[in-house]
């Protein structure tokens, strides 16, 4: 019903535009990333040296492991809050079920510097959380590892991704017929059986949905570290950052770059096949 | 089932439950608390109740440029986010092209991909085309990566019409282009309204795209972040606790949109 004049008049400034500026600044990292620099300038040599460094040094594989472990932390500890929430807000909380829902909204909307920015405070040696354990005497003196720490950077994506790890178990959970519910527990399911072999696996692609969100987020989070993690929290997305700061070798930068990428598309593709299968038919 | 005997039967559930909503909230009530305390950011109890940090807040000309630059970008993403977002979405549900579901999953990248390699994607881009980093780079960046969003929102918009309207339109004799300004467009009005909203939001709070396409004059996140590294004061409170204020406000009205949107489309 739509004219061929209609369909090319829509479709191709958006091509257009996302052809020159994003294709395009995507397609100049990865060829950054063969290239190499010499003398404090990029030169166009074609080379693997950029992925051969990555592969060999082994502080780069130690970084990448160190935001593998933050990441994995972070996406567990995210499912160990959200879930319970979500199951709550699902089976329990009755007449306050949309209130719940949008208190646990809200906060999704709250400028992640600004909730970096009240970790910072909470958790520094002078800050409210040190004042507190002062005050009422569980220790006499601050306490110092709780602010520029690995710990710190879980605390403060675990606090970042929560909600967002909330929503689609949420989603899932509400979909699950609630007649199946009833029938398993006519036919004398616990409620542990009830749990374990209709509910976990019905909300299965909402779980794996949230946990992927929460840990390839986490994996190229480069404020937080910034922001609370010291140098002891250092993470990959910190690495291409002062590659392409201070250090000034942006091919190296774009080889770990391409790198993340790969694997956050790699990540991707597997969990939506896997939510394919698991999805309720 | 009310919800006190739903409680009754899972305390444990309930108590944890509150823990979570304790966790999420803390440094939110934190934030808000200090930035009326006297005696700075930390320490237990805040002990004396002052606006002086507010006063202070209102008399700081590079926190106020700030936020007016964000506005500009902001708004001006919206407008760029919004166009290219409506043909994209128009594109997808109604022309088949060569190259339609790479350019489909092309557009969501920004979503989906860590701000970092987005941002220094348009870095290069920028230093590539000899373009001196400014708030336009900023803009462009934003508008770009926020395509996402209106393509989404507005794609699902166009799903859930009503395609009867447009070939009525098109069968009595209007133009494609008057139905497009009589029908479609409006039909759309509350998705694009939500959209717009959504995209504003993002855009006055982006900083991970923003971090490396800013050039002399920053916007309102990245003025809060050079001030972290000097001393920290409840100033930074002040400004946080209003944006938080406009935030929600702003959400709520998004979300008002969003269920008028679907009881009136369902």
């Amino acid at each position: 019903m739509y004219s061929r004049a209609y369909k090319s008049l829509v479709s191709l400034p958006p091509l257009l535009w996302v052809g020159i500026f994003l294709l395009l600044p995507y397609a100049l990292m990865f060829v950054h990333s063969f290239w190499l620099v010499r003398d404090g300038f990029i030169v166009h040599q074609w080379n693997f040296g950029n992925y051969a460094t990555l592969f060999t040094k082994p502080v780069y594989l130690q970084v990448l492991l160190r935001t593998m472990r933050i990441a994995a932390s972070v996406t567990f500890c995210s499912l160990l809050l959200g879930y319970p929430l979500a199951y709550y807000l699902s089976f329990h909380a009755g007449a306050r079920k949309e209130l719940l829902y949008q208190l646990v909204i809200v906060p999704l909307w709250v400028s992640y510097l600004v909730r970096g920015y009240a970790w910072k405070t909470i958790l520094g040696s002078e800050g409210v959380l040190n004042g507190f354990l002062q005050y009422a005497h569980i220790t006499h003196a601050p306490v110092g590892f709780l602010l520029y720490s690995p710990f710190a950077v879980v605390l403060m994506l675990t606090h970042i991704y929560t909600p967002f790890v909330f929503l689609p178990i949420y989603a899932a959970l509400e979909t699950i017929p609630r007649p199946l519910l009833e029938a398993s527990q006519d036919l004398g399911a616990t409620p542990a059986t009830t749990f374990r072999s209709i509910i976990l696996p019905l909300s299965m692609p909402g779980l794996l949905a949230g946990a992927t969100f929460a840990f390839v987020l986490s994996l190229g989070d480069f404020l937080a570290p910034l922001l609370v993690g010291g140098a002891s929290g250092t993470m990959i997305a910190n690495v291409v950052q002062s590659l392409f700061g201070a250090a000034y070798d942006w091919p190296l930068g774009a080889a770990v770059s391409v790198c993340i990428l790969i694997f956050t598309l790699t990540l991707l593709s597997l969990t939506e096949t896997f939510e394919k299968r698991w999805a309720f038919k | 089932m009310s919800a006190t005997a739903a409680s009754r039967r899972a305390p444990a559930l309930t108590a944890y439950a509150i823990l979570v909503f304790a966790f999420i909230y803390l440094p939110i009530v934190v934030l808000v608390a200090y930035s009326f305390n006297r005696d700075g950011v930390g320490g237990f109890p805040p002990r004396h109740f002052t606006l002086h940090w507010y006063q202070q807040l209102f008399g700081d000309a590079a926190i106020w440029d700030a936020v007016l630059n964000s506005l500009l970008v902001a708004a001006a993403s919206v407008a760029l986010a919004l166009t290219l977002g409506l043909l994209a979405a128009l594109a997808l549900d109604r022309a088949n092209f060569p190259g339609k579901a790479l350019f489909r999953r092309l557009v969501l990248l920004p979503l989906i991909l860590p701000g970092i390699i987005t941002g220094l994607s348009l870095l290069m881009f920028a230093v590539f085309i000899n373009a001196p980093l400014s708030l336009l780079t900023v803009f462009f960046g934003h508008g770009t990566a926020l395509i996402s969003v209106a393509t989404t929102e507005l794609f699902a918009g166009l799903q859930k019409l009503d395609r009867a309207q447009e070939e009525a339109s098109l069968d009595l004799g209007a133009t494609p282009w008057q139905t497009f300004w009589r029908i479609t467009l409006p039909n759309l009005k509350l998705s694009l309204v939500a959209a717009g909203l959504l995209i504003f939001t993002l855009s006055m709070d982006e900083i991970a795209v923003t971090f490396f396409l800013i050039g002399r004059d920053n916007t309102l996140p990245m003025e809060i972040w050079g001030r972290l590294r000097q001393g920290i004061t409840p100033e930074i409170n002040a400004i946080s606790t209003l944006i938080f204020v406009v935030s929600v406000v702003l959400i709520s009205v998004w979300y008002r949109l969003r269920t008028r949107t679907l009881q009136s489309t369902t």
